[in-house]
């Protein structure tokens, strides 16, 4: 009886109240309208059962086998380069002694300042069949098509992979590398036997990460990638080509595939994993060394190098008059077209990053915060694991079609929020809540559990210990997923373009239809606006960042 | 260590409190900006000449820009709304929201897509004023029409003459389709893909019916065409485009696209095949509601208005009344240029069409 009574009494009851919910209400934003669409994967166009019938006619269509083998081959090599890179660009940001690293550190980051059409803009600048590097005679190889969408992917999934291994990376235990050198083990030794297992749980989910944004990428494909065809562009033809959105969910099941295969990996990984950093850690000294910091030095001006010269050729063609048959210098590309919304959508953009920013951050990271650190409820916090990684699988379209089919139902009590602000928030905190999860997920590991046990036996309610000691600590992990949120929302387009209603304009979106009209110097204009705002409020992020630190290591030192 | 009762009451009032936080969260975000949907209900005395509509179009944006100043000079009372996409976007929006349609009308989509829409039971037949004045060729065929036909769109090549010169080629030596199939133009074409493109598709049908249909002398002609091909894109426009960036020399692509490039000042010419060009309209029709806006009656009226149709046709020379313009350096009447369009036979043969396409061209195009 006493068992029982402290059993409810505990923190269990109110735990498991704040999961359900967690889990609620990502069900109602990803499960219902992701099912209302790909349900009628089983149907025909007249509504009826058809059961495999539609698979059995996608596969039996001879494209199929080159989309589904193109798909996977431009995603393995665009992740194989993005980690490679990536990884190679956190350790010099975290385990050198390089200068620069706070320039580095946001140059890194210029791929997800600007919407993904425009890097494909810029690549055709420079090396397009009139690049400014083509031209030159630097680059002798045909861009469209394959090799242009895995350079548009790996530049496209980089920071991804780069912001991945930073946060793994900034962490360390100083004491194994002191350990490994005392007993004389040579650098090659210490990546393979400390650095690698001790990111381990990074190196696969960034992994799937890059893996699954290049395989559910559309932007490149459509812009770049001539007549390869990938999976995305099926979709895209069904979808918005043939109306067909039977089809358009069959495609839309296969590209979840990497997904669930991630999520199967991960469970598989994560059962030996427990890399947390215990409570007796000690900060790494990193050593001097010229050959070294030399390496990765170089490293990061090349990758630096490489997106500088993409926002230049974007500029240039921002301030002429007709690239390449005019050369004359303008600035008539900023003024833009009223019917696109004008600087209206620039506001419009802003308030959207900013609420996406606000509400995902908080969402996420209570929602993480249940998964990772409550105890039992397995299956439900298995449940929930699944249902994070889902939302990355999603193509923009998928996401925005599923959203109309739901929300806008009369029979939907949510249908209140169709053709507002909040469904495009709504919708962006779902299409980019994978990355955060992870980021959040993979912080909240690493804060010891005895922090929860020792506030849990002295009676100390979690939501205090959430409040006073998680988020405190997690607070820079909190930044980043606030600015990853408000990066993303200021240039998405592929979901909100089917969401966003006639009052409420958006500037990624009057990208497109600068595109669409051909007015490549407009689109690239409105890009840079789009990039120094995005640039300004990384500066803000940059400095918050350091005050907490300077705080913190303060209170550190004075406790 | 012993728990009282009121830690458990305070656990239950913190997680409620958690637990209302999240959802009222995300219930602000939804208050904070104003719902599009409160347009009907007004209790004006002429309700057809106030109110707020809701205009889906495929239009290019700064054509919206240019009609639209006519509209609200006519009628300062009605506020419209406007969401603007590409053809293909526009419809699938209006198709997945077919329950619940948000749209009070279409305005300048391709008729190709309100056929659809037509099937699927979406659309209010509404006979606009002066519908009579539309030919019967540029509008539904019910007795009450479903959609009608402002202007034209159809097949033309777009040529970038600068590079064209450098194959020792000129403007002149491109008339016809088949000089599309000269070697010297090997690898310089760029034409739109039919499954995603409605242009790429009325080029495609286009030519079928031109060659003959039924027939395999379309594509034979198009295996031939295939060889010269650099690229099959995901939107009618982007040839145009691709010409005149130089991207590509030969854009096939439909008529205003090339002619805005060569406003831009761009080096391009727009060549349209004598043989004929396969075409498709840009169209309007009023969407079936629950409560139909009268005003949105009075927007389909004013857009097939002389004045509206006489600020089409010097963008889209082809306008729907028969009362069209020339194009810039095009002597003949351009509506000689349009083949004998058969919408049914390209309504029964689209899909079967596609499917042969996709599999002759599009699934080869992989890795070069």
């Amino acid at each position: 009886m006493d068992k029982l009574r402290r059993y409810l009494t505990g923190l269990r009851v109110s735990q498991l109240l704040v999961l359900l919910l967690c889990l609620v209400m990502l069900t109602v934003v990803l499960i219902f309208p992701i099912f209302s669409l790909f349900s009628k994967a089983f149907l025909n166009k007249s509504g009826d059962f058809v059961g495999f019938a539609n698979y059995i006619k996608y596969f039996d269509t001879p494209a199929l086998s080159t989309s589904i083998i193109n798909t996977i081959d431009i995603s393995l090599w665009s992740t194989l380069f993005s980690m490679i890179l990536g990884f190679g660009y956190a350790f010099a940001l975290t385990r050198t002694r390089i200068k620069g690293k706070a320039f580095f550190k946001y140059t890194a980051l210029i791929p997800i300042f600007i919407p993904t059409l425009v890097h494909a803009l810029g690549l055709v600048y420079l090396f397009g069949k009139q690049g400014i590097l083509t031209r030159a005679g630097l680059f002798p190889f045909e861009l469209y098509g394959r090799l242009g969408i895995i350079i548009s992917e790996t530049i496209y999934t980089f920071p991804q992979a780069f912001l991945m291994f930073y946060v793994a990376l900034e962490f360390a235990d100083g004491r194994l590398y002191e350990a490994a050198e005392s007993m004389g083990a040579s650098h090659a030794r210490v990546l393979f036997r400390v650095t690698f297992p001790e990111i381990k749980y990074t190196i696969v989910s960034a992994f799937f990460v890059c893996f699954t944004l290049a395989f559910t990428d559309f932007g490149a494909p459509k812009v770049i990638g001539g007549s390869f065809n990938v999976l995305a562009t099926d979709v895209y033809k069904q979808v918005a080509g043939q109306f067909n959105f039977n089809m358009g969910a069959v495609v839309g099941t296969l590209l979840l595939i990497p997904a669930v295969a991630s999520f199967t990996v991960d469970r598989l990984v994560n059962s030996k994993n427990s890399g947390t950093i215990s409570a007796r850690a000690t900060q790494l000294t990193i050593k001097a060394s010229t050959g070294r910091d030399v390496f990765f030095f170089t490293l990061c001006s090349l990758v630096t190098g490489f997106f500088l010269v993409l926002i230049i050729a974007l500029a240039i063609g921002g301030l002429t008059e007709n690239y390449p048959y005019n050369l004359a210098f303008t600035l008539d590309n900023f003024s833009f077209n009223r019917s696109v919304g004008g600087m209206g959508a620039y506001t419009n953009s802003l308030k959207m990053a900013l609420a996406t920013a606000i509400f995902g951050t908080i969402f996420v990271f209570v929602y993480a915060y249940m998964i990772e650190k409550t105890a039992g409820f397995t299956l439900l916090r298995r449940f929930g694991k699944l249902l994070s990684v889902l939302p990355l699988a999603l193509p923009g379209m998928v996401i925005g079609i599923a959203f109309i089919f739901f929300f806008n139902s009369k029979t939907n009590p949510l249908n209140f929020v169709y053709g507002t602000m909040a469904i495009l928030v709504i919708a962006n905190i779902l299409h980019y809540f994978s990355v955060p999860f992870l980021t959040a997920s993979g912080c909240l590991k690493k804060l010891d559990r005895e922090y929860e046990s020792v506030s849990d036996s002295m009676n100390v309610p979690r939501w205090k210990m959430f409040i006073r000691v998680s988020v405190p600590l997690s607070l820079p992990a909190i930044l980043e997923i606030s600015m990853y949120f408000f990066v993303n929302a200021m240039v998405t387009v592929s979901a909100v373009v089917f969401l966003y209603s006639a009052n409420f304009k958006i500037a990624a979106i009057a990208i497109t239809h600068m595109e669409e009209a051909g007015d490549f110097g407009q689109a690239a204009a409105m890009s840079l606006l789009i990039l120094l705002m995005n640039v300004g409020v990384r500066i803000a992020y940059e400095a918050a960042v350091r005050l907490i630190k300077r705080r913190t290591n303060h209170q550190e030192v004075t406790v | 260590m012993p728990m009282n009762d009121t830690s458990l009451f305070r656990n239950i009032l913190r997680a409620s409190v958690l637990a209302l936080t999240l959802p009222l969260v995300f219930t602000m975000a939804a208050c904070s900006s104003p719902s599009v949907d409160d347009t009907t209900g007004t209790a004006d005395v002429d309700a057809s000449a106030s109110g707020e509509i809701v205009v889906y179009t495929a239009l290019e944006d700064e054509l919206v820009e240019e009609y639209l100043t006519d509209f609200s000079a006519q009628y300062p009372e009605i506020t419209v709304n406007i969401v603007r996409e590409s053809t293909g976007t526009i419809t699938a929006k209006l198709l997945a929201e077919k329950d619940n349609p948000v749209a009070d009308l279409v305005w300048g989509t391709a008729a190709s897509s309100l056929l659809v829409l037509d099937d699927e039971g979406m659309l209010e037949p509404y006979e606009p004023v002066g519908v009579e004045n539309i030919l019967d060729k540029f509008k539904s065929t019910k007795a009450v029409p479903s959609w009608v036909g402002i202007d034209v769109w159809e097949t033309a090549f777009v040529i970038n003459t600068v590079e064209l010169e450098k194959l020792g080629l000129t403007v002149d030596d491109i008339k016809t389709y088949d000089d599309l199939l000269k070697p010297e133009l090997k690898g310089h074409i760029v034409m739109s893909n039919p499954s995603s493109s409605g242009t790429g598709l009325l080029t495609v049908t286009g030519l079928m019916q031109l060659k003959g249909k039924g027939t395999d002398a379309g594509w034979n002609y198009l295996d031939q065409l295939h060889e010269n091909i650099d690229q099959y894109v995901h939107s009618g426009s982007k040839p145009a485009k691709m010409a005149g960036a130089g991207e590509t020399i030969v854009g096939v692509s439909f008529g205003y696209a090339g002619i805005k490039q060569k406003r831009d000042g761009l080096p391009v010419e727009v060549v349209f095949p004598t043989e004929g060009s396969g075409w498709d309209l840009e169209a309007n029709a009023l969407m079936k509601k629950d409560a139909i806006n009268p005003a949105a009656q009075t927007f389909l009226d004013w857009a097939i208005s002389d004045s509206a149709m006489n600020m089409y046709k010097g963008n889209y020379p082809i306008i729907t009344n028969g009362q069209g313009a020339k194009y810039d350096g095009f002597e003949s009447d351009p509506v000689d240029q349009l083949i004998d369009n058969d919408l049914s036979w390209i309504a029964q043969n689209r899909e079967s069409i596609l499917e042969n396409w996709n599999e002759k061209y599009d699934g080869k195009s992989a890795a070069r």
